[in-house]
């Protein structure tokens, strides 16, 4: 059985857009444990919440960027409140302590989204419509956009974090949280600010991804799995790797689904991540203690 | 003296809760029966996981495995032979179960910590994509149901089970589940498990083979877990992908947590809370019950992390 080759060529775009929304939730989540040791299971609740509040405010005022400005503001905001009540007292304990204290948070936050938004999916308006011709497609514009923008806002945090003074901090501390202290360096804020920014971008995705999908209350969790999935791949704290590795999971979910279902297809992720465990433990780019 | 005098305690307060609880379904209206009946069964489930969670600090998002695993496999004994058979349900849901452990348990030797919990959770995922879209096999978003087997002793005599001897019967497995658990923990074995939740390394160096210790943790637990799919299996008489999903582990750790790790009898404890709870709130919550469940959850791992029986232990040690 053939498939056609611009078949292949369609998904290879699609896995490209995804996998850079997903590159986009990732990133926040690497650098979240890569600083602090928090494996962040309400990271998919984030990237919900910042849905449903660029939902609220493109029905209110209309306009996509605001919705997208607002939704990072917020749940950036929010992500900050939540991490100084609730991540603080834990540091030093286990990071075990973390997964359950931050899945017992996304119990929370989705059962919250559903009271207060409902059961039934919400729709964001694509700011660009139209199409154009891509093989036998009309492809949208929109898709194209949204890698674009995911690629340019990881690559302003990139920038930042080699060249801006915040930045500085922050690398400093996720190498040596001990002597970026001594150094002066407020530790405890600097935490604070990578969960606020990792919730920002996390929001970001998912007022991007809000025309793709539409927004529901338990959409999170297939975010937080498949991030979870490319930070183990990627090696954790790793932003390069989380980045190749969410494009690399992503295209290959893309080709599966044009043989098997998409809800089969998700199959694919789970696989590499088991091959990866067995082969390259820490990650495909951090190399394995002997 | 201290450990006779609180070894007659404990013994005394166990037969007082066993009595109790035999003759609850005698008492108690038919919605609370089966509740208090769901609540052993559940509590059963997370003693297995407290093995691996509790005992050996190996937290698994994978419970939901094995528990799936046995309902299925005696979905599978109960559907294919006629008349259903209680044992051979049993064999096959605890056959499951085992194999399942096996994978899981090659795993847990090479992987630590974070890296196991997050494979243990796709592992539930995996299976329940499975199980969810192998329509013609598992009866995929529906689910099968089946007949209720008879209590039977074979060749002596068959009868059907009524709410009160399914209850007794559920509650004499759960019981000699938990006194053999016992004896497992409180054995050098046990011993070894902790010392591996200490402090790995050291136990490595020491000169315990980690791995065997970890691999035959898993293999308990999981046949556990397993167990308790069968007991569910049998009460229920359904099965559905809905327990695969990895919520039914994460409720599971749930129960570990607030009833307090590592004391085996905590964790059923921490069922009991945790489905009273509830039962409790979702009168007033309806279906956002979990709001303040989870909430109070979260603030019992900050702030209780050793759960209602840890607490418990140390107030009655002041």
């Amino acid at each position: 059985m053939a498939i056609p080759f611009d078949q292949i060529l369609i998904q290879t775009v699609n896995g490209l857009v995804n996998g850079m929304i997903l590159a986009l939730v990732a990133s926040g989540l690497t650098l979240i444990f890569g600083i602090m040791d928090v494996v962040n299971f309400a990271h998919g609740d984030l990237v919900m919440l910042g849905g449903f509040t660029g939902a609220v405010t493109i029905a209110t005022t209309g306009s996509f960027w605001l919705a997208l400005l607002a939704a990072v503001l917020v749940i950036a905001a929010f992500g900050a409140a939540l991490q100084a009540t609730t991540l603080r007292p834990l540091l030093g304990r286990d990071p075990l302590t973390t997964i359950l204290a931050t899945f017992g948070m996304s119990l929370v936050l989705q059962k919250y989204a559903l009271w207060q938004w409902g059961p039934s999916a919400r729709r964001i308006q694509e700011p660009l419509t139209g199409q154009f011709q891509l093989f036998y497609l009309q492809y949208p514009w929109y898709r194209v956009l949204t890698a674009v923008l995911s690629a340019a806002i990881i690559g302003g945090f990139w920038l930042f974090l080699r060249y801006g003074k915040y930045g500085i901090w922050i690398r400093a501390t996720m190498q040596d949280r001990i002597m970026a202290s001594a150094m002066g360096i407020p530790v405890p804020w600097v935490h604070t600010g990578v969960f606020a920014i990792g919730a920002g971008m996390a929001a970001a995705s998912g007022v991007l991804f809000g025309p793709l999908g539409g927004v529901t209350q338990n959409m999170g969790l297939d975010f937080t799995l498949r991030a979870f999935i490319v930070v183990v791949v990627g090696g954790m704290g790793n932003l390069g790797g989380s980045i190749f590795a969410s494009i690399l999971i992503s295209l290959l979910e893309a080709y599966a689904s044009l043989i098997v279902s998409p809800a089969q297809a998700v199959i694919v992720s789970f696989v590499v991540l088991i091959l990866t465990l067995l082969f390259r433990p820490t990650g495909l780019f951090v190399p394995t203690p002997k | 003296m201290t450990a006779r005098r609180s070894s007659t305690a404990y013994w005394t307060g166990f037969a007082v809760v066993l009595a109790s609880l035999t003759i609850a379904p005698l008492v108690l209206p038919e919605f609370w029966r089966r509740f208090v009946t769901e609540i052993l069964i559940w509590g059963l489930l997370a003693m297995s996981s407290d093995i691996l969670i509790g005992y050996t600090g190996m937290v698994s998002f994978g419970h939901s495995v094995f528990f799936g695993l046995g309902i299925y496999g005696a979905a599978a004994a109960l559907l294919s032979v006629k008349p259903p058979n209680l044992w051979l349900a049993l064999l096959y849901g605890l056959t499951a179960a085992g194999l399942a452990a096996v994978f899981v348990a090659y795993f847990s030797t090479r992987l630590r910590d974070i890296y196991f919990a997050i494979t243990t959770l796709v592992f539930s995922q995996i299976f329940y994509v499975i199980i969810f879209t192998w329509t013609a096999v598992t009866g995929g978003e529906n689910g099968l149901t089946f007949a209720q087997p008879l209590l039977s002793l074979p060749g002596l005599w068959a009868a059907r089970f009524t709410p009160e001897t399914l209850h007794w019967f559920v509650l004499g497995v759960v019981t000699l589940s938990y006194l053999l658990l016992r004896r497992f923990t409180q054995s050098p074995f046990g011993m070894v498990l902790q010392a591996i939740r200490e402090n790995e390394p050291r136990t490595r160096a020491i000169g315990y083979a980690v791995e065997r210790y970890k691999i035959v943790a898993v293999m308990l637990s999981g046949l556990f877990a397993g167990l308790a799919g069968v007991l569910y299996a049998v009460q229920n008489k359904f099965a559905a992908p809905d327990f695969v999903f990895f919520l039914v582990s994460g409720e599971v750790v749930i129960f570990n947590v607030m009833g307090g790790m590592g004391t085996l009898v905590g964790p059923i404890a921490g069922a009991a809370f945790f489905l009273l709870l509830r039962e409790g709130v979702s009168r007033y919550f309806t279906e956002y019950y979990l709001i303040p469940v989870g909430i109070i959850f979260t603030a019992m791992v900050i702030f209780m992390p050793q759960g209602l029986l840890g607490f418990a232990k140390r107030r009655l040690n002041q």
